[in-house]
């Protein structure tokens, strides 16, 4: 999707304003958001592409407006709802569905350490041969899909090289819309920024980017 | 900090926190869907309140301090972390959620490494923790791809024009720690006393690790 998400090369956000000794959180909302999103995540319903799908379709007013845990709010709520956990109207009311049954949580407090240190790894076992080898050279492609995908725009139909294999990993693209894990080899593909953003770049910089097969194609 | 944007806490700059959204609207809304969810039994409270403070007390970037300073005492470690990073980190005991997949890049006297997640704010929690606010900025997001070396310059990082500039942007579920480089003038120093000079900003690119 061609949304504001997809920020690479964009102008006109201004300087970066940091802050001096950071707080980890900013208001105490933020890590009980952080902490829902983590633990409904623990029920399986839905990849981390659905939620990033589900934030990037928010809007880009309603976007830019809200910080990384604000964003999480209305995702995790539609994602939850479209994926049975709670209904529209509990969402509405906060008053849970007297009829419902108590579900039982799969993410208990003593399982959260060995879950958190396990993560959820996207590699997977594929019989699919990797096209491409380190040193080839290669396109992306031209791909605009109204839904979630990881090519950002600035690199879409440009040269580059592959300089990491990292074997199958799960398509973020049909994963997001739960249409299968789909996986398949995985590369980091070197651009030369003067590929990238033209003759202004510095001749040695460059940006690597994580690809999937998919969005390559044989350099022309 | 930079000295080109000073200021205090208490105005509603361009932060990664919520700046037009009514703050106590926000936190009506997150209460209302964690009691919704205890209440349905989707969610442990005591969970809730484990994984905040697992995120508080057990990731940060001292984890990652402490794989740079092994891996400038060690030179077989280093190796095992070029070949295979997140094996070579679980062996210092950090593993997990948003570093599944890790690779390590090594600055040289040649290359300059500089991470980013242009797409939403992908980041090696086991290693450097929550990010900053400024990595989760539009700012950040949309600059350090097109102009790395303005960007760096903003962090008061002016690097030679011929040292390439390697920007990493974190589209899939690998995420990048770099390997700064070693100060000189550090060859006595314990790995303790190493591990305490690296900075986040530096196994993230935007710093070199200075001299004691």
């Amino acid at each position: 999707m061609n949304g504001i998400h997809d920020m690479g090369g964009m102008q006109g956000f201004g300087p970066i304003d940091r802050e001096e000794n950071e707080p980890l959180w900013h208001a105490p909302w933020e890590p009980r958001m952080f902490a829902v999103g983590s633990a409904l995540g623990a029920w399986g319903r839905w990849p981390i592409d659905a939620s990033r799908g589900q934030i990037e379709s928010m809007g880009a007013e309603a976007y830019l407006r809200s910080g990384y845990y604000a964003k999480r709010l209305p995702a995790t709520i539609a994602n939850a709802i479209r994926h049975g956990l709670i209904t529209a109207r509990e969402a509405e009311t906060g008053q849970p569905d007297p009829a419902a049954p108590k579900a039982t949580p799969p993410l208990t407090a003593d399982m959260v350490d060995g879950a958190m240190k396990r993560g959820s790894p996207t590699a997977r076992a594929t019989e699919r041969q990797a096209a491409f080898q380190i040193g080839d050279a290669v396109r992306t492609r031209n791909l605009n899909p109204e839904t979630h995908t990881r090519l950002p725009r600035y690199a879409r139909d440009k040269p580059g090289v592959i300089v990491l294999l990292h074997g199958a990993h799960v398509f973020p693209d049909t994963n997001a819309l739960l249409q299968g894990e789909n996986p398949q080899p995985l590369y980091t593909v070197k651009f030369r920024a003067r590929d990238l953003w033209g003759e202004a770049a510095n001749p040695r910089d460059t940006v690597c980017i994580d690809l999937w097969e998919d969005y390559l194609e044989p350099a022309r | 900090m930079s000295s080109h944007h000073p200021h205090g806490h208490d105005h509603d700059h361009d932060h990664d926190h919520d700046h037009s959204d009514v703050p106590s609207d926000l936190a009506l809304r997150v209460k209302t869907l964690e009691s919704l969810l205890v209440d349905k039994g989707l969610v442990d409270p005591a969970a809730l309140d484990t994984i905040i403070e697992y995120y508080e007390h057990k990731v940060g970037p001292r984890n990652g301090a402490r794989v740079v300073a092994r891996a400038w005492s060690d030179p077989a470690y280093k190796t095992r972390l070029l070949t295979d990073a997140t094996a070579a980190i679980a062996e210092l005991g950090y593993s997990g959620r948003q570093g599944e997949h890790m690779v390590a890049v090594e600055n040289t006297a040649a290359t300059h490494n500089l991470v980013v997640c242009t797409l939403c704010s992908c980041y090696p929690l086991p290693v450097l923790g929550l990010p900053p606010a400024w990595y989760k900025s539009a700012p950040y997001r949309s600059r350090a791809v097109i102009e790395p070396r303005a960007v760096l310059h903003e962090f008061g990082l002016d690097l030679p024009e011929d040292v390439e500039v390697r920007v990493w942007d974190s589209t899939a579920e690998i995420r990048y720690l770099v390997l700064p480089e070693r100060p000189s003038g550090t060859d006595a120093m314990t790995e303790e006393q190493l591990a305490a000079l690296v900075t986040r900003d530096s196994m993230i690119g935007t710093a070199v690790v200075s001299a004691p």
